[in-house]
Formats: C-alpha cells, structure tokens, sequence
C-alpha cells in the first residue's frame, strides 16, 4: 500500500536477522537521534586481516531506522575496513529501496553515521556528514 | 444598550473557503487534512491579503522618515500594535513589545528582567509541562547567574498538581512561568488561580500563551499576569512576529535587551539612553509586514469570537478523544476533554510515531510526530515520542474521520 513501507523494510523491522550485541566485540559505536528516539548500537569483529567476520545491532526506534539498521549489518560481514570507510550513504539508499525525504534521510542514515563513527571516530564522520 | 449577541456556532464550511491552501492536494487525488495547527496555523485571505495590500502601496521603513509611505507605515504598524494590545486586554499598547516569537518574548524575560532580578539563592519556578521555549532560556540564565529552578508536578491525569504547586510556593520563586496551554498534552491550566497564588508568595507570573491565545479569550487583566508570551503564527497570523505583554512597572524597570537603532533615545560614543516602552525592547527594523499580517489575524478572530473558536475545539477534542479510544491500541495522553484544548497526543501500540505520521501523510493528513518540543515531559511519561493532532476552527468532523481511518490503515502495515 505504501512505497516506503515496501514488504523487505516492513519484514525487516518486525524479523530482524542482525539484532544483538558481541562481546566482546572489536569495534562498538552506540548513537541515536534524540529528536525522534531512534537509537542504535552496533559491534563488529574483525579478523587479522582487517576483514569483519561478524556483526550485530542493537536499539530502537522507528521501523526506517531499524530496518536500515539490519540490513546495513548484514552487508558489512565480510567487507574490509577500508570497504566500510568508503561505502556511502547512496549505496545505503540504493539497497534500502525507498525513497526517503531530508526528515527520514536522518533515521535512515543514522546507522551508517553508527557504523562509520566506529571503525573511524566521529571527526571524520562529520566532514562526510557535512558534505552531504 | 444592548450587547450585541456572539454567535457560540462557528460556520466552518465558510471560514475553510478564506483559508486558500486548504484546497489543495498532497498529491494527485488527496486532499489535504491538516491536523498540525499546534505546531502552525493556515493563514486567511484576509490576512495574506493584508500584508501583500501592504507591500503593494504603503510599505516602507517605520518610524523615521518624513515622507508620505513612512507616516502610512508607521501609522498601520502602530494599529497592528493597537489590534493586538486589545485582543489580550493590555491596558495600552506600550506593554505589548513585537518580538520574533513566543520563544524570544520569554528570552527576552529571562534576559532582561532575570538579569536585573536573579542572582545566587533565586528560586524560578516552572512545571513539568512546559515547552523547551519555556525552560532553555532559563537554564541559559541559571548558568549564568546561579539561580535555581524547580518545576511543579503533575497530576495522574496529568493536570498541574495544585497542592505541589502550592508547596513549591513556600519556596519564595522570584518568577513562576508557566504554560496556559501544554503543546502535548492539551493542559489547560488555571492561569487565574496560579497567578493569585504566585502573588501572593511574592512571585513575578510569566505566562507562556503560545497555545492559547490562538484558541480561547486570553485577558491579561482578568488573568492577573505580568508576562505573556505568544506567536502570531499560530493565531493564522504570519511567522517571524509575536508579542510579549509585560505589566507597565516591569517593563519600565527592565534594561534593553539588544542593542540597536530604535530602542534609543539617545547615543553618544560612551554611552546610550534607552528609549521609551516598547521601542526600548524592539532594536532594529521590526517586523512591519508581518506585524500588519498580525494585527489582520487578530481582527480576523476577533470577528469570529473567541468563544466560539473555543466551543468548536472543545467539540472537535470531545469526538476526538472518544473515537481515538476505540482504535485498538492507541492511548491517548492528556487529561479529559473538559480540561483541555484541541491536542490530541497518542501512541499506536508500538509503532514509532514518526511510521504512524508517514503512513498518515500518505493519505494527506499532517499530523506532528516526535517530542514536541518537550523532551523534559516525554521523559516523564517514560515515552520516546508520542503523534500530535491538533485542531483549529478551520478542522472539520469527517478530517477526524479521516485520521480514524488513518490510524486503521497504519495497523494494517504494522499488523
């Protein structure tokens, strides 16, 4: 009935497939979006060759947040660090599949702002932030 | 003499034809319902008219010039000022200072008398209900000066809790600053009765009538205040102008609070003197279209009679409330209907409210999700955010329908 509540983001909020927390873990970056009350935690493990082998989110908040949430955490088992750094905020739009306007944009992209902010520290974070 | 009769029925199919974008369609095919009037009204005809009638043939600076555009500007600006001092009661225009906003009617308070007033040891009294408007620039001014704030409870259902209120009192506040109206809750609190109690413990009553003064009779010397603070924009007056009324004494005594033209009498390159009330508290050019925009909306209200606005909201909430209570699984916050104005707070089970207001949108409806402004209070209900519909004398039964319906459908996403 509804383009941005399409079956995958519906299914993911309500079935999460990512949601938890490693401990330990080598990386975990917690962060929500107060206006709204989206929070999301996410922790990572990551092998000697800089490659995350395992990952899990963790949090609340409305279902573009969390099912942006899940999905993003099931994409980034495998990657490289360096992959993490360079993924961006369209490829996240582009497998979300909907079409977010600036407001959702927020809740959408703040599992990536949680991502990046913990591999990379959040500096660098808001010069991306601020390019977007 | 006779007193003319207000008609207590507003003709709301008549008063949606002056309102030009409640025509309109969120897309092809929906018509707009728009339920966000709390956060800001539509605006009239007669108003938009008004302020580009303005800009058309008589708009020029205020205050200054000689010339024929600058007495015609000066003179419909100072009407406004007029209109509006009326509207709230204000025994003369003096004691209404235009300002941005509600929000900057209290800063300037919390600046410029708290300034000359709060030190180490004061006690300033808020509730729990308030409206960040109404508690930021208090605790910008705390940090500063070292005074203390409290805020007074609430009832189970969410009234002000008298007898705290009352306890809170013994405190000596020097400033109790209250809503007359909660932007989540609906709240109407007793403004009269709190008033004569904070008066007599000593306290200066700042009033925050963003909510009200849109919606009921709000009179300041029937109240009994010191200070009100409201915004045009949600009295279907323009954004970018509100007012502070201040009792004649207070605002005398205060210092300026910007720095500018205007607000002098005289400069010097050493020193200044403040101007008289209210160009004292109004440095710069002010706001002129829009405070002619203000002063056609009051006038717009005024004719249709604040009690009836009133009595048509009061039916509006009563059906509200009583057919959001039959959708399963929503809970509404807030005290009965009796108690309250046109806001409706609710939660949908546990859909977030900003997937409830999305699906909402995608039938026309706006409605307003998130904290509303009012973090502290969410807190307190122990809620992330809550959806807001509000309503207006432009709001119609079938648009209350229509959310129901609405509601209906968001279930259905999230069944």
């Amino acid at each position: 009935m509804d383009d941005l509540y399409r079956e995958q983001i519906i299914d993911r909020y309500k079935n999460p497939q990512m949601r938890g927390n490693l401990d330990p873990h080598d990386y975990s970056y917690e962060d929500d979006n107060p206006l709204c009350g989206d929070r999301i935690r996410m922790d990572l493990r990551v092998d000697g060759s800089g490659r995350v082998t395992e990952a899990a989110f963790s949090g609340e908040g409305c279902a573009i947040s969390q099912a942006s949430a899940d999905l993003l955490t099931e994409k980034v088992v495998g990657m490289s660090l360096d992959e993490v750094k360079s993924y961006t905020k369209d490829e996240l739009i582009e497998m979300l599949g909907i079409d977010l306007g600036p407001v959702r944009l927020k809740c959408a992209l703040l599992s990536l702002k949680v991502l990046k902010a913990g591999v990379y520290g959040l500096d660098e974070l808001e010069e991306e932030l601020a390019a977007l | 003499m006779a007193v003319p009769q207000t008609l207590d029925t507003l003709d709301v199919g008549a008063i949606r034809k002056d309102f030009p974008i409640l025509k309109r369609e969120t897309q092809e095919g929906v018509q707009l319902v728009y339920l966000d009037s709390a956060a800001s009204s539509q605006k009239p005809e007669q108003v938009i008219h008004a302020m580009s009638r303005f800009y058309e043939t008589e708009y020029s600076n205020v205050h200054r010039g000689i010339h024929t555009l600058a007495e015609e500007a000066t003179a419909a600006f100072e009407s406004a000022r007029d209109r509006v001092a009326e509207f709230v009661g204000a025994e003369s225009s003096r004691q209404i200072v235009f300002t941005r906003n509600a929000t900057e009617a209290i800063n300037l308070v919390a600046n410029s008398w708290g300034r000359a007033n709060l030190g180490e040891g004061d006690l300033v009294l808020l509730t729990q209900m308030e409206h960040h408007s109404n508690i930021v620039p208090w605790q910008m001014m705390a940090s500063e000066l070292g005074f203390k704030i409290e805020y007074a409870p609430m009832t189970d259902d969410q009234r002000i809790d008298l007898a705290e209120y009352g306890a809170l009192l013994e405190r000596q506040p020097k400033l109790v600053g209250f809503t007359q109206m909660s932007n989540v809750l609906g709240t109407i609190n007793p403004v009269a009765e709190m008033a004569e109690m904070a008066h007599a413990a000593g306290a200066v009553v700042l009033v925050d009538g963003a909510q009200s003064v849109p919606h009921m009779v709000v009179n300041v010397a029937d109240l009994d205040i010191d200070f009100l603070a409201f915004s045009a924009h949600k009295l279907c007056g323009p954004s970018g102008i509100g007012a502070l009324y201040g009792r004649r004494e207070l605002l005398e005594e205060m210092p300026p609070f910007m720095g500018g033209g205007e607000m002098i009498k005289r400069v010097q390159f050493d020193a200044f003197v403040a101007a008289e009330l209210p160009s004292k508290f109004e440095a710069g050019t002010p706001p002129i279209a829009q405070a002619i925009g203000f002063g056609a909306a009051v006038d717009y209200l005024s004719k249709l009679g604040m009690p009836a606005i009133r009595q048509h909201e009061q039916e509006m909430i009563e059906r509200a409330l009583e057919q959001l209570e039959e959708v399963p699984g929503v809970r509404v916050y807030g005290p009965a209907a009796e108690h309250k104005g046109g806001v409706a707070a609710f939660t949908l089970a546990d859909t977030h409210p900003h997937d409830v207001a999305q699906i909402l949108d995608r039938r026309g409806i706006a409605v307003r999700a998130g904290h509303h402004c009012a973090m502290p209070l969410h807190e307190k209900l122990g809620l992330p955010a809550t959806t807001r519909a509000s309503f207006y004398l432009y709001n119609t039964p079938e648009e209350i329908d229509s959310l129901i319906e609405g509601l209906y459908a968001v279930r259905e996403v999230f069944a």
